[in-house]
């Protein structure tokens, strides 16, 4: 058999550069570690051109039916890329601030990087089970990179308890559906089920119930959210940053890749229950937020809500609602990494700007970041000269489409309670005194430059929305015409 | 002998399948746990004449004897145990430490065709069985429930946990160049001649094997898990009588086993120094003894010669030395095979 | 019953009844001892199904090395057992109604019929000389190489992470570089003085002072 690696050289080469930044490391001084970072983010820079230079027009299998490569997968991929190179240039000085500036940071930052993009292409089970253990193992390292302190280690240890539930239902899942079709392929498991789909196949039932709770809790969906508030409290901001952005999309490709690549004939199944999940998620997400005190919790709620409104994309069932649901998840990591970079920029060496009073009056001292954190919350809260309100549109109108009219008058009802919340955080900032007399940022240069190109993306991008939806139209659509 | 032929062809089959098997059993049995006394009474003489004494010299002529002398007496001390020990793994620990290293013989062969069972898998088989004698160990230190005893036991786990791996990748090297797992054919690979044994082409992983297998017998110099000097006597200091013995016949028996995989595996088994007229006179069931006991005399020359390692240069060693000079030999073995002319020196 | 059979149901008996003392015995290090037992006799399952290489395997990597480790911990370790078993009644019900539910589930799945016997052929037995080491090298070094490759960079993000987390250097410790020590000569340690011999000094007037 000619084993064809072609198609997994930007793989190849982000696993080939951790492992080279992992022995490097032993031949560099702590004072010239700047280096390992600066191959870090070459490397995913890299990684991300190979994928724009290699652009799949159509969907192709290689590796025995193990690795897909289409249009949605290099879309995703290049967004993955690009949003963990943000990550590590956001985080750089607030790891470098608290001792957490290690070789090994960047390496296991890299392999949950291989780790999404082999969830992305996985069209074999055992492939998306591998890459999503890839992925987990890395995130609980990072989560509990701080180890001397015992929030991080135990939001570290919530993850990982969770995280591995998370797996073994997957996994118990995957073998009932392995045990009815006899077969691991994603695309042969479509064959068989699509001939066997029948409303009383308690086999089926059971097996897409499971595989569906795996997914809802390495998404963070309502009732399996336990772990969101608490991880991203606990890590290091840069940690939560890692995790709140990208493996977001990465379980929104996995979610496509399942269920509609491989369980689509169960729609009429798994439609309800998505349905519940999206409704639990928007309903509690968007609650609680409001109770909170500490930034990065109430933007952990948050993200437990987004996800309830990705959700609603999936659940349409049609490929105009996945579009929807892509474009969702790409508008909402890039705002998420927004929101949680404002925690990194005001943060400094032996302070952390997490709690909501930090904020108080810091359009006083500092007008622009002010305006920064104005859009951010716009954004998130979907108002309408944001990329946040088009994105929160094209759920709805995906929803409505399938007359869910319902559904999509109780997700725009949350999202006004949602806006509480969020306009709370611009009333601290605009209209209260500041709660310290001289507040200093001692953000670096890089951080500034991008965060602000960040938040005013998000709104200068409003022409482009509609080329952007079309990007995902296609990119859905190269999964969908695959069959 | 006409009726006894009659008596046994009107057994049923199962009958002399297990009768027969346990003839073999016996038969492999018996010499071994004679070798094994006799070879404790070879290390008393050989270390005595290394450091120029006599060694045992009063039981029997010459002392021939003194090894049955010591069984006798072990025999009818009184097996102690431990007042706060937990009794039933402290009785189990000195089987579970024989018991592999006894039942590792099942798979070799001692000529073309004397074997008891020819297995595909002989290779990890007698690997998976030699990893099991690490049990009886750490039971018989925790279950003493004493200080010394566990602090052995500790030890000992580490360490073999740690030579395993280097063992198991020396072994890997084997079965590389053989392209098998079975025993006989690794042998028969090694037909030919001296300059046709693995010991040549996986000299490094032949010295990382054996000297594993020292760690592995935790005989000097590593064997800290005794460490009669700091710990008394590791972990079987609580023990007394026969059960002490079975923890000595079982170190001696893997001694011994370990010689002969080593001889099996790079000194070409059975197979002569050189096949011409001379040395094929003599029997292959010979030649392979007569390996394993020069290879079983390297272990009591370690013992009169080395000092002991001190544990975390055990530990380094293992993990830092033998660990990767395996690696990078398989990679040698592999590149050379596929991508240089000189593939067919390591067949 | 033909001998194959009767070695299943002797190590599928031994196999349930070691994981049942797995997880109702108290004392933990006997608990990881019955680990080592149910392994053993999973291991003993699996060659009367053919599968000696992954047979062997099992033994050699779970019973041979994870399990020594596991129980060198175990060990050391001082387990309270009155405090883990604190909140045990308050979770009981909660607990014993997921566990009824998970049962009820596969209970289910498995007599519906999607599992049965009908639904899968008997494998053939393999011939004589069939080697499944060979076998399973053969596929994963081809149709498996991709979830091969990646199960070893797991292990390797394993091994960084468990590194990153627990590796302190500590300064006070009194380590010894053995590498140092070995390249250490003679002349390092050891210098040779020539001095001229002195006189035999006054002994009474040494003791005297």
């Amino acid at each position: 058999m000619e084993l064809n690696i072609q198609p997994i050289l930007p793989e190849i080469f982000i696993c080939a550069m951790a492992c080279v930044i992992l022995v490097l490391d032993l031949y560099l001084k702590p004072e010239r570690r700047t280096i390992a970072y600066v191959l870090t983010v070459m490397t995913l820079l890299v990684a991300a051109g190979l994928y724009w230079q290699d652009f799949a027009t159509g969907s192709a299998v290689y590796l025995n039916g193990m690795f897909i490569k289409d249009r949605f997968s290099d879309v995703v991929k290049i967004a993955i890329c690009l949003l963990s190179l943000l990550v590590f240039v956001y985080s750089r000085e607030y790891i470098k601030a608290r001792d957490l500036f290690l070789s090994e940071y960047f390496v296991l930052g890299l392999f949950a990087v291989l780790g999404m993009m082999v969830m992305v292409s996985a069209g074999h089970f055992l492939a998306l089970y591998l890459g999503l253990e890839l992925l987990s193992l890395s995130l609980y390292a990072m989560v509990a990179f701080q180890r001397d302190s015992s929030v991080a280690t135990e939001a570290a240890m919530k993850y990982f308890v969770l995280g591995a539930l998370g797996s073994a239902m997957l996994l118990y899942g995957m073998s009932i559906i392995y045990g009815l079709t006899g077969s691991l392929d994603i695309s042969v498991v479509r064959g068989i089920v699509a001939a066997q789909a029948a409303p009383d196949n308690v086999i089926l039932v059971l097996g897409l119930v499971f595989i569906l709770v795996s997914l809802a809790f390495k998404i963070g969906a309502v009732p399996f959210h336990m772990w969101v508030p608490d991880v991203y409290h606990g890590a290091p901001t840069s940690s939560t940053l890692f995790v709140s952005t990208a493996p977001k999309l990465a379980g929104f490709a996995i979610i496509i890749r399942l269920l509609v690549g491989g369980l689509e004939d169960l729609h009429f199944m798994w439609r309800d229950m998505l349905i519940v999940l999206a409704v639990l998620s928007m309903l509690l997400g968007n609650l609680i937020a409001i109770a909170q005190t500490n930034l990065k919790r109430m933007l952990a709620y948050s993200a437990i809500s987004h996800m309830g409104f990705m959700l609603l994309g999936i659940l349409a069932g049609t490929p105009n609602g996945y579009s929807a649901g892509l474009f969702y998840g790409l508008v909402y990591t890039f705002m998420g990494l927004g929101g949680f970079g404002i925690v990194v920029l005001l943060s400094r060496a032996g302070y952390e700007a997490d709690e909501l009073d930090d904020l108080r009056g810091l359009n006083q001292s500092h007008p622009w970041y002010a305006f920064l954190i104005l859009i951010f919350m716009f954004s998130m809260a979907g108002v309408p000269p944001t990329l946040g309100f088009f994105a929160k549109l094209s759920v709805i109108q995906a929803v409505i489409d399938v007359e869910l009219t319902w559904l999509a008058v109780i997700a725009v009802l949350f999202t006004v309670i949602g806006a509480f919340y969020y306009l709370r955080v611009i009333k601290l900032v605009y209209f209260d005194p500041p709660a310290v007399a001289a507040r200093e940022i001692s953000a670096t240069a890089d951080l500034r430059v991008l965060l602000s190109a960040n938040a005013v993306a998000l709104v200068l991008l409003l022409p482009m929305v509609g080329p952007i939806q079309e990007m995902c139209t296609q990119a859905i659509a190269s999964v969908v015409g695959a069959f | 002998m006409e009726w006894l032929t009659e008596v046994w062809f009107s057994t049923p089959q199962w009958f002399q399948v297990t009768a027969y098997s346990l003839i073999k059993i016996v038969a492999i049995m018996l010499p071994l746990i004679l070798a094994v006394a006799y070879y404790t009474f070879a290390e008393r003489k050989i270390i005595g004449y290394m450091q120029i004494r006599i060694g045992p010299n009063r039981v029997g002529p010459r002392g021939w004897l003194q090894p049955i002398a010591d069984v006798v007496k072990l025999m009818f001390k009184e097996a102690l145990i431990p007042a706060k020990a937990n009794r039933f793994l402290f009785l189990l620990a000195p089987v579970l430490t024989l018991t592999p290293a006894l039942a590792a013989w099942a798979v070799i062969p001692f000529s073309d065709h004397l074997v008891l069972a020819d297995i595909d898998a002989s290779l990890l088989y007698v690997l998976a069985l030699t990893s099991m004698g690490v049990y009886g160990v750490i039971i018989a230190g925790w279950a003493s429930n004493s200080k010394y005893a566990f602090l052995g036991a500790m030890r000992s786990a580490a360490q073999i946990v740690a030579y395993e791996i280097a063992m198991g990748f020396a072994l890997v090297g084997v079965l590389m160049a053989a392209g098998s797992l079975n025993f006989g054919d690794i042998i028969n690979g090694q037909q030919g001649g001296i300059h046709q044994w693995y010991v040549w082409p996986l000299f490094p992983l032949f010295l990382v094997y054996f000297i594993s297998g020292v760690a592995e017998t935790n005989r000097a110099p590593f064997d800290v898990a005794e460490g009669e000097s700091e710990i008394v006597a590791g972990f079987h200091v609580e023990y007394s009588g026969m059960n002490f013995a079975v923890f000595f016949l079982a170190e001696y028996a893997n001694m011994i086993l370990i010689s002969t995989l080593t001889a099996v595996m790079f000194l070409g088994g059975w197979h002569p120094v050189f096949e011409f007229a001379p040395f094929t006179w003599i029997p292959p069931l010979a030649w392979l003894l007569g390996k394993i006991v020069f290879v079983a005399f390297f272990f009591l020359w370690f013992r009169a010669t080395f000092p002991r390692y001190r544990y975390d240069q055990i530990m380094r060693l293992g993990w830092k030395v033998f660990i990767p000079v395996t690696l990078v030999w398989i990679a040698v073995i592999g590149i050379c095979t596929f991508h240089t002319p000189i593939g067919h020196w390591f067949h | 019953m033909t001998f194959t059979q009767l070695a299943f149901y002797f190590f599928a008996t031994v196999l349930i009844f070691a994981a049942a003392m797995v997880v109702s015995i108290r004392n933990p290090v006997k608990a990881a001892l019955f680990l080592v037992l149910a392994f053993f006799s999973a291991a003993c399952v699996w060659i009367t199904l053919e599968a000696e290489f992954l047979a062997i395997v099992l033994v050699l990597v779970y019973v041979g090395a994870v399990m020594v480790l596991f129980l060198f911990v175990v060990m050391m370790l001082d387990i309270n057992l009155a405090r883990m078993r604190e909140g045990f009644g308050e979770y009981l019900p909660i607990g014993g109604l997921i566990a009824v539910l998970m049962v009820l589930e596969i209970a289910i799945v498995l007599t519906s019929g999607g599992f049965g016997e009908e639904q899968f052929p008997r494998p053939e037995g393999h011939p004589a000389g069939f080697s499944d080491t060979k076998e399973l090298g053969r596929l994963i070094y081809t149709a498996y190489v991709y979830p091969f490759e990646l199960a070893a960079v797991i292990l390797l993000v394993a091994i960084v992470a468990a590194i990153a987390l627990t590796l302190r250097k500590r300064p006070d410790t009194k380590y010894l570089d053995p590498a140092r020590q070995v390249t250490v000569k003679k002349a390092d340690r050891l210098r040779v003085v020539k001095m001229p011999a002195e006189k035999r000094a006054d002994r009474t007037t040494e003791g005297e002072a």
